[in-house]
């Protein structure tokens, strides 16, 4: 029986990031997705940990592989104590950056997953759910 | 600190990233390129990311970086080795790497860097 659900994942700096891309891996093999689905969750989580780590201050993750209504997919969970994201759908927009990157995370990461839910609220953190499913 | 090795071929520098980079690495990467490529006087740059199982936007951000610079200093960058996953993932993205010339092997790229040097020792004679 493989593993479908993995422990929290503290990232507090840059090698934690490529800590959650190669969980990210394990966990997507595990769901049986293909190739081309594998490399868009590592590289949607890839981006997530590290805007969890620039923007969040730091956090953890949680990964589980996810039966619903016949099908299997992975499900990656973000979160932070960070300052929140005070205007979301901004935020998601191309291009827009409160740092230095090049703004592509959360746009990216949303159209590299099936499913994406974003809760954040100003001063208490920020929460992120991507899935992406078999197909 | 670990850092990805750098080779000189001819009048070009050859990085073959085997390990999955993190952003320390990445960042090293660029700086010693820079400082090679004027060292040698290189004038082409190949960096061959087969290994790579996924490009992210640091990543994509570095090597997009490495070709602007390597531009100013009269060196072209050649990307070499993209998995097909990575570029359908890479564009999804939002990345294009405008900016990079890629290639499907290093032998392709090799070539592509020797032409323009062909083209350069032509220009040269005139």
């Amino acid at each position: 029986m493989p593993t479908t659900r993995t422990d929290r994942l503290e990232i507090r700096s840059s090698d934690d990031v490529v800590r959650v891309r190669q969980q990210a891996r394990t966990m997507a093999v595990a769901a049986g997705l293909s190739l081309v689905d594998q490399t868009k969750i590592i590289t949607a989580a890839s981006e997530l940990a590290r805007n969890t780590l620039d923007y969040g201050g730091g956090g953890a993750v949680r990964m589980e592989v996810v039966e619903e209504t016949g099908r299997r997919g992975l499900r990656i969970v973000f979160e932070d104590r960070g300052p929140g994201i005070a205007d979301v759908e901004q935020a998601m927009r191309d291009g827009f950056t409160s740092g230095s990157g090049l703004g592509l995370g959360l746009g990216g990461a949303k159209r590299l997953s099936n499913e994406f839910k974003i809760e954040s609220a100003l001063g208490s953190g920020t929460k992120i759910s991507i899935t992406r499913w078999k197909t | 600190m670990d850092r990805i090795p750098i080779l000189k071929l001819g009048s070009a520098l050859l990085v073959t990233v085997q390990v999955d980079m993190h952003d320390r690495l990445a960042t090293a990467l660029e700086e010693d390129l820079t400082s090679k490529i004027v060292a040698f006087g290189a004038k082409g740059v190949l960096i061959d990311i087969s290994a790579l199982e996924i490009v992210d936007s640091f990543i994509g951000r570095m090597l997009d970086n490495i070709a602007a610079v390597s531009r100013i200093l009269d060196a072209d960058t050649v990307v070499v080795g993209m998995r097909p996953a990575v570029a359908i993932t890479l564009v999804e993205l939002g990345l294009s790497l405008s900016g990079v010339k890629t290639a499907l092997n290093v032998e392709r790229g090799m070539a592509l860097i020797q032409r323009r040097l062909e083209e350069f020792d032509a220009d040269d004679e005139d």
